[in-house]
């Protein structure tokens, strides 16, 4: 499969001059598994450059981790959920009250946005996504929940041609511990990323951040880093960095931190592509 | 397997709390008890681990007021668990320590998105003797 990071910034978007290498889009990846069809994680503002010339699309998936505002504010304006009888699936975390689309509609909605979920023109489905396993176009995927801060999934792919990408976004594996040591059981997310060829990972605050910010659903470096570790995957790549994390403090955090571990580190850059498996 | 965020959360919350807390799976099998239950219950969880309904429903020798030994299914997590419905009890135990208590028990079925049945959660309270 492949994959494009079209956004790999957390909580807001950060575009200046300072943040221009890494990038300042939010939460998206764009994933291509088989001819015809793209698989969206997340739709923040980087789905905005989504390769969507729907005319060749006959599929879309958009694979939503959570509802925070950062992961859904690109998507009224994704190219695809215009394209009349273009088939769209919007899948997003169960709720204990309520429906994907009635959650949704808070946000695509008057008087917040002027396009309505019922009035796209494309032939949409909204699904609560099943925890376990459901296929797509070229791809097994497998939902969970993970710990953050309201419903929030995390996604396992899994290329037809091999390769496995690991997708968890936000997420705080170390609350009310402190640390990421396991055991494996006990330790959110862990089934989702274990033996994963890429783990893209949230790595929101420096070491130095994180103890003014538990509970806020993100990981230090240290902790994706633990993770990585733990659930003995390839690459980790980490992701959703802090709005005020410019390129020089990013370059700086990871300068060092791959040295001498089972695993390659590499950090999430807007733009960038990976080929997982065949 | 990997246990649902929601028991890991409980559980860690249970790790902070002096509350005495006993957390079971769909299958009733123990998963996680902390130390103010650890304290009730006359063992450490690291010596006793993971176990069935039937071994913990008996390990303790639960008895009623009348010193009759309870069935594991009449106790509150167990009904709880069966009939998804909270459960209030009290009833005796020998803890692992050999010491005789009255507890209270308050189990309620834990259930999340979409009907998902993740098992039961019991509160204990320790009872003056009688």
């Amino acid at each position: 499969m492949n994959v494009v990071l079209r956004g790999v910034r957390g909580s807001l978007p950060s575009p200046r001059p300072e943040t221009a290498r890494y990038g300042g889009n939010t939460s998206c990846l764009e994933v291509r598994a088989v001819p015809r069809c793209v698989t969206v994680l997340d739709a923040g503002t980087g789905i905005r450059a989504v390769d969507g010339k729907a005319s060749e699309l006959e599929r879309v998936d958009v694979l939503l981790t959570h509802l925070h505002m950062d992961h859904i504010l690109g998507l009224g304006f994704f190219r695809p959920l215009y394209q009349p009888d273009l088939e769209v699936h919007l899948w997003g975390p169960p709720s204990a009250t309520q429906s994907l689309h009635a959650r949704l509609t808070r946000y695509l909605s008057p008087p917040l946005f002027p396009v309505r979920l019922r009035d796209l023109p494309c032939r949409l489905e909204l699904h609560d996504a099943p925890r376990g396993r459901f296929d797509l176009p070229g791809l097994a995927v497998t939902a969970d929940l993970v710990c953050h801060p309201g419903p929030t999934l995390g996604y396992r792919l899994e290329g037809e041609g091999g390769g496995v990408l690991a997708y968890l976004s936000d997420h705080e594996p170390a609350l009310g511990t402190g640390s990421v040591t396991g055991p494996p059981a006990w330790t959110s997310g862990y089934d989702l990323a274990r033996g994963a060829d890429v783990l893209i990972h949230d790595a929101q605050f420096t070491d130095e951040e994180y103890p003014s910010h538990i509970g806020w659903g993100h990981s230090s470096v240290s902790h994706a880093l633990a993770f990585a570790e733990l659930t003995g995957v390839r690459c980790l790549v980490p992701f959703h960095h802090d709005p005020d994390h410019e390129d020089q403090a990013l370059d700086a955090i990871y300068a060092t931190v791959g040295r001498g571990r089972s695993f390659a580190v590499t950090p999430a850059q807007e733009g960038a592509e990976l080929t997982i498996g065949g | 397997m990997g246990q649902p965020v929601e028991l890991i959360l409980l559980k860690q919350v249970a790790g902070y709390l002096a509350t005495p807390m006993f957390l079971v799976d769909p299958a009733g099998n123990l998963l996680y008890y902390n130390e103010p239950a650890e304290e009730l219950l006359g063992r450490r969880y690291e010596e006793t681990g993971q176990m069935p309904l039937e071994e913990w429903g008996t390990i303790f020798s639960p008895t009623d007021s009348l010193g009759r030994p309870m069935p594991p299914e009449d106790l509150p997590l167990a009904r709880a668990l069966n009939g998804r419905r909270p459960s209030v009890g009290s009833f005796f135990i020998r803890g692992l320590d050999g010491v005789s208590r009255h507890l209270s028990v308050t189990a309620v079925p834990l259930e999340g998105a979409g009907g998902t049945n993740l098992g039961a959660l019991a509160i204990f309270w320790a009872l003056p003797r009688r």
